[in-house]
C-alpha cells in the first residue's frame, strides 16, 4: 500500500482551498472527489456547466472559478470519479474508481465533505415528482435541466430561496413558494443580528433575494405548519395547513421541491468514532475539532461544513486552516511561522462566521418538521414510520442502534442519511431523554456501496 | 435454598443463566457494562451449527440444538432460527478428503449427523456454486437464527422470573464478603452468593482479580450484508479450507462471515474492520459463487469475542473460589450454545452434576502448565 502525505476528501470550497494551501507550502496533496469535476457542492460543475448566462446561477456561484483554477496546481493530483468506500483510523482509505477498488495510506487526511440537506420527512415525500430543493439544484448545475411545469417549493433556509431565484433567472415558473419558518422567528433572531452586520456582504445577498423574489411576484405563503404530498403513485397535489388552523389547502402541481436546511455530513466521522456533540442552535451533530480542525483521531481534521455548518466563504477558510496545520505536522512550515498565519486566518473566520448565529435561529426547523406524524416514512430503505419509531421506544428502544434490531430502521442502502437525525430526535422526544443521551447510529464502512466483485479485486492487486 | 447470584455481562450466555436460574426461584442480578448483547452476542453471524464442532463440544452442541428446536416453548419467540441446513463445501480434492476423514470421526464418535454429500448432491442443493467444487458435508436442522432478537427473549423471559438487569455500570471491585461477594458496579454494591462470569472478551480481568490468569485474548471477526438479492440460497454455507460463512436471509440480503479478523479498539471497547481481511472473504465468495461479483455490499462490521489458545470455551467451577462459576472464551463460535450454557451453570450453583462433560472446558486446563 502506498503512502501519501495527505490526501483530501472532497473538492468543494473546503476541500480545494485545503489542497491550494498545502501544494504552496510544498506538499504534494492528493484530492479525492466522488464528482466528475470540481466544486463540491456548491460550486458544481463550475467548469462544466452548461448554464452560461452568468445571471442564472448568480456571482456568488462563479467566485468559485478562483479556488477552482488553483485546484490545477501541479503538485495536486485531482482525482475525480473516485468514490471513499472506507477510511479507517489508521488512515488507510479505500478507493473505488471506474469500477476498480483500491487502497492508499496517508499520513494526515483532511475531511472536506461538506453538507447534506436535513431530512424533511412529510406524508408522501417519497411519491416520485417529491424531491429536495438540493438535488433540484444539481440537476440545474451539472446538466441545466429544470421542471417542465411550475413547481412548489417548500421549507425555510437561504438555499431555497436562492433556487427559488435561479429559477426565475432561469424562466422557470414557480407555483408558489411555501414558507415552513414560524411566526416570530424573525423577533427571535434579533439579538443576533448587531454581530451578524460584522459580515454585511452575506447580510445584503439574503436580502436582496427576498427581495428578488417579491418583485417577480411569487406566491409566498407563509407559516406553512402542516404539509403533505398527495397523488396515486406518483405527486398530484399538495396539501397545507397555516399557522397551527385546522383547514387544510390544496394545490395540484406535479412538483414539490423541499428543503430545510443542510446538516453536516458526519457518515466518515461517525465511521471513524470521533467523539460527536449535539449543537443545540444547528441541531445537529458536530464532530469535536480542536482550534486546527483536528478530529480526536491522530492525522485527520475535518474542514467546511463536515464539522459544522460554515458556508462556503468560511468553509474555504477553514480549508486553508486545515491545509496550514496539515504543512505544519509534515515539516513544511515551522511552527511559530504557521501559528502567525493561522492566527490571521482565524480572524478572517471568526468574521465571516458572525452571521451564523442569526441565520441558525432565523432557519431553525420547528418541532413538526423534526418529528413528523405518526403516519409519515421516517426510514425510507426499510419502509419504517415514525408510528413504529415511537412504538418501539415504548418497547423499550432507547438509542438508535437498537432500532435497527428492533425493525431494520437506518440498515438500509442509505445507511441512515435520510432518516438518522429523526430517529434520534423521535426516540429522544418518545423516551424524554436528550439527544445527546439517545445518540446516533453506529455508522459501518462501506461509505458507498462496493460489490464484492470489485473487493475481490483489491485483494488481488494488494498482493 | 435461594441463593443470590450476580451474573457479570448480559450476553446470550448470561442471559441464558439468568433465565435457569430465575426460573428455578434462585434471586438474579445481570450486570452489563453496555447493554444486554452489545458485543458478541448481538452482532455475530447467526450460525445455528453442530457441523464441524470440536469433539469436546459436540455432546453440548447436540443437547443445545434440541433446545433451538423449541425455542418457542423455551422463551416465548422462536429468535428467528430457520433450520435450513448447514453445508461446508470442498473446494477441491484435497478439501474432499478433509472431508471424508471428518465425516469418519464422526462417526467413530458415535454421532451421526454431518455426512459427506457428493458433487450432484451438493449442486442439487446449492444450484448457484461454482462447478468445480466437489462435493461438501452436510448437517440437516442446523441453520441461522436473530443475534440480538435471540438475547432480547432470553433476556425478557429471565426478566418474567425475576431477575434483575442493570445496564450501563460496569464492575469495578469483587470483595469477599461473608462467605460470598460484594460486587461493585458503577458505584453501586450488589451481594451474592455466587458470582458467574459471563463477561465475554471482557472475562479475563475478572479471572485475574479471581488470582487465576486466562491465556484469553479478544478478536474480531468480521462481517458483510450485501443489498437484497433474489432467493438464490438455501442452506448456510461455510468452505473447507478458507475461513467463510455464507448464508441468504428471508429479506434477500446475504451475510458473508466465518472469521476473518479485524482489529479490537479496548479502549475504546469497539471493533474496527480491517481492508485485506474484507477483500480476502469477498475473494473466497466469488470464486465460490461467482455471480455474487455484481453483489453490492451495503454494510461491514466486527464484533469483539473471546478466543482461548484451545479454541473451545472455560465453562466450569473457578479453581481459586469454589463460588465463582466462568462461562466465556466460547472463541466465536459461542451462540449456539447460548441454548444450553444456562442449564450447566444452573447444575453447578444446585451443586448438581452437570448432565453433560465439561471437564475438557475447566479452566484449570490453562494453570495446570
Amino acid at each position: 500500500m502506498i503512502t501519501h502525505d495527505l490526501v483530501i476528501l472532497g473538492s468543494g470550497p473546503a476541500g480545494m482551498a485545503a489542497a491550494m494551501t498545502a501544494a504552496q507550502h510544498g506538499l504534494s496533496p492528493i484530492v479525492i472527489d466522488e464528482q466528475p469535476a470540481p466544486g463540491g457542492q456548491v460550486y458544481r460543475a463550475i467548469e462544466t456547466t452548461p448554464v452560461n448566462d452568468r445571471r442564472v446561477l448568480g456571482q456568488d456561484y462563479w467566485s468559485g472559478e478562483t479556488l477552482a483554477k488553483g485546484l490545477h496546481h501541479q503538485n495536486i493530483d485531482y482525482q475525480p470519479n473516485t468514490s471513499v468506500w472506507q477510511l479507517t483510523r489508521q488512515r488507510d482509505i479505500g478507493l473505488l474508481h471506474h469500477e476498480a477498488a483500491s487502497m492508499i495510506r496517508a499520513r494526515r487526511v483532511i475531511l472536506a465533505t461538506g453538507a447534506m440537506e436535513r431530512p424533511f420527512p412529510i406524508p408522501g415525500w417519497t411519491l416520485p415528482g417529491v424531491m429536495t430543493a438540493g438535488s433540484a439544484q444539481i440537476l440545474l448545475k451539472s446538466s441545466g435541466v429544470v421542471p417542465n411545469a411550475p413547481a412548489v417549493m417548500a421549507g425555510s433556509g437561504p438555499l431555497l430561496f436562492l433556487l427559488a431565484a435561479q429559477y426565475l433567472r432561469a424562466g422557470v415558473p414557480i407555483a408558489a413558494l411555501l414558507d415552513t419558518t414560524p411566526r416570530g422567528r424573525y423577533r427571535k433572531a434579533l439579538p443576533y443580528l448587531p454581530a451578524a452586520v460584522r459580515n454585511i456582504p452575506t447580510l445584503t445577498k439574503g436580502l436582496g433575494l427576498l427581495q428578488e423574489l417579491r418583485r417577480a411576484g411569487v406566491r409566498h405563503i407563509k407559516y406553512v405548519s402542516a404539509l403533505r404530498a398527495e397523488g396515486d403513485n406518483q405527486l398530484e397535489r399538495i396539501r397545507w395547513q397555516t399557522d397551527g388552523q385546522d383547514t387544510w389547502e390544496s394545490l395540484e402541481t406535479s412538483t414539490l421541491l423541499l428543503h430545510q436546511g443542510v446538516v453536516p455530513n458526519t457518515q466518515i466521522t461517525r465511521a471513524l468514532h470521533c467523539e460527536h456533540d449535539w449543537n443545540e442552535q444547528q441541531l445537529a451533530w458536530h464532530p469535536r475539532l480542536d482550534e486546527w480542525l483536528m478530529t480526536d483521531v491522530e492525522g485527520i481534521a475535518v474542514a467546511g461544513d463536515g464539522g459544522g455548518i460554515v458556508g462556503a466563504q468560511a468553509a474555504a477558510i477553514q480549508g486553508q486552516l486545515a491545509g496550514l496545520g496539515a504543512a505544519i505536522a509534515l515539516g513544511k512550515v515551522k511552527s511559530d511561522e504557521g501559528n502567525r498565519q493561522a492566527a490571521q486566518l482565524r480572524q478572517k473566520l471568526a468574521r465571516e462566521t458572525s452571521i451564523r448565529p442569526f441565520l441558525d435561529v432565523m432557519y431553525q426547523p420547528a418541532l413538526q418538521w423534526r418529528l413528523p406524524s405518526d403516519d409519515t416514512l421516517v426510514c425510507r430503505c426499510e419502509e419504517v414510520t415514525a408510528g413504529e419509531i415511537r412504538r418501539i421506544a415504548r418497547m423499550g428502544c432507547r438509542g438508535p442502534n437498537q432500532t435497527k434490531s428492533f425493525s431494520r430502521c437506518g440498515m438500509g442502502p442509505c445507511q441512515g442519511r435520510m432518516c438518522g437525525l429523526t430517529v434520534s430526535e423521535l426516540l429522544a422526544d418518545a423516551n424524554q431523554q436528550s439527544v445527546e443521551a439517545t445518540g446516533y447510529y453506529r455508522l459501518r464502512p462501506p461509505f458507498k456501496p462496493i460489490t464484492l466483485g470489485q473487493l475481490a479485486r483489491a485483494a488481488e492487486d494488494n498482493q | 435454598m435461594t441463593t443470590r447470584v450476580v451474573i457479570v455481562g448480559a450476553g446470550f450466555h448470561g442471559c441464558s443463566a439468568a433465565v435457569h436460574l430465575s426460573s428455578q426461584g434462585h434471586q438474579v442480578t445481570v450486570i452489563d457494562k453496555a447493554y444486554a448483547g452489545r458485543h458478541a452476542s448481538g452482532v455475530n453471524a447467526g450460525g445455528v451449527r453442530r457441523l464441524g464442532r470440536h469433539p469436546a463440544e459436540i455432546p453440548l452442541a447436540t443437547a443445545a440444538w434440541q433446545r433451538w428446536q423449541r425455542m418457542t416453548d423455551l422463551v416465548g419467540d422462536d429468535c428467528g432460527f430457520r433450520p435450513v441446513g448447514q453445508i461446508k463445501v470442498a473446494e477441491n480434492d484435497a478439501d474432499m478428503q478433509l472431508l471424508a476423514d471428518r465425516e469418519t470421526q464422526i462417526r467413530s464418535l458415535g454421532f451421526d449427523h454431518e455426512y459427506l454429500i457428493d458433487r450432484e448432491e451438493l449442486r442439487r442443493r446449492i444450484p448457484s456454486v461454482a462447478s468445480h467444487c466437489p462435493g461438501g458435508l452436510a448437517c440437516d436442522g442446523d441453520g441461522y437464527a436473530n443475534p440480538y432478537r435471540t438475547v432480547t427473549a432470553w433476556r425478557r423471559r429471565a426478566q418474567q422470573h425475576g431477575a434483575i438487569f442493570h445496564e450501563g455500570i460496569e464492575v469495578t471491585n469483587l470483595d469477599s464478603h461473608k462467605g460470598g461477594w460484594e460486587v461493585t458496579a458503577s458505584g453501586q454494591r450488589f451481594q451474592a452468593d455466587i458470582v458467574v462470569n459471563c463477561a465475554g472478551a471482557w472475562a479475563g480481568t475478572l479471572c485475574e482479580r479471581l488470582g487465576e490468569p486466562v491465556p484469553l485474548t479478544a478478536e474480531a471477526p468480521m462481517l458483510m450484508i450485501t443489498e437484497r438479492l433474489s432467493p438464490f440460497l438455501q442452506p448456510v454455507v461455510g468452505a473447507t479450507s478458507r475461513p467463510l460463512s455464507f448464508k441468504q436471509f428471508e429479506n434477500g440480503t446475504v451475510l458473508i462471515g466465518g472469521g476473518v479478523r479485524g482489529a479490537v479498539d479496548f479502549q475504546r471497547d469497539l471493533a474496527e474492520t480491517r481492508l485485506d481481511g474484507l477483500a480476502e472473504n469477498a475473494n473466497t465468495v466469488v470464486s465460490l459463487f461467482p455471480f455474487m461479483a455484481q453483489a453490492r455490499i451495503v454494510r461491514t462490521w466486527a464484533g469483539v469475542e473471546a478466543v482461548m489458545p484451545d479454541q473451545i470455551p472455560v465453562l466450569s467451577r473457578s479453581h481459586t473460589h469454589d463460588n465463582v462459576i466462568h462461562v466465556f472464551g466460547f472463541s466465536a463460535h459461542g451462540y449456539q450454545l447460548g441454548a444450553i450454557t444456562g442449564e450447566i451453570v444452573a447444575d453447578l450453583v444446585n451443586q448438581a452434576e452437570p448432565s453433560l462433560p465439561i471437564t475438557p472446558f475447566s479452566i484449570t486446563r490453562f494453570q495446570d502448565a
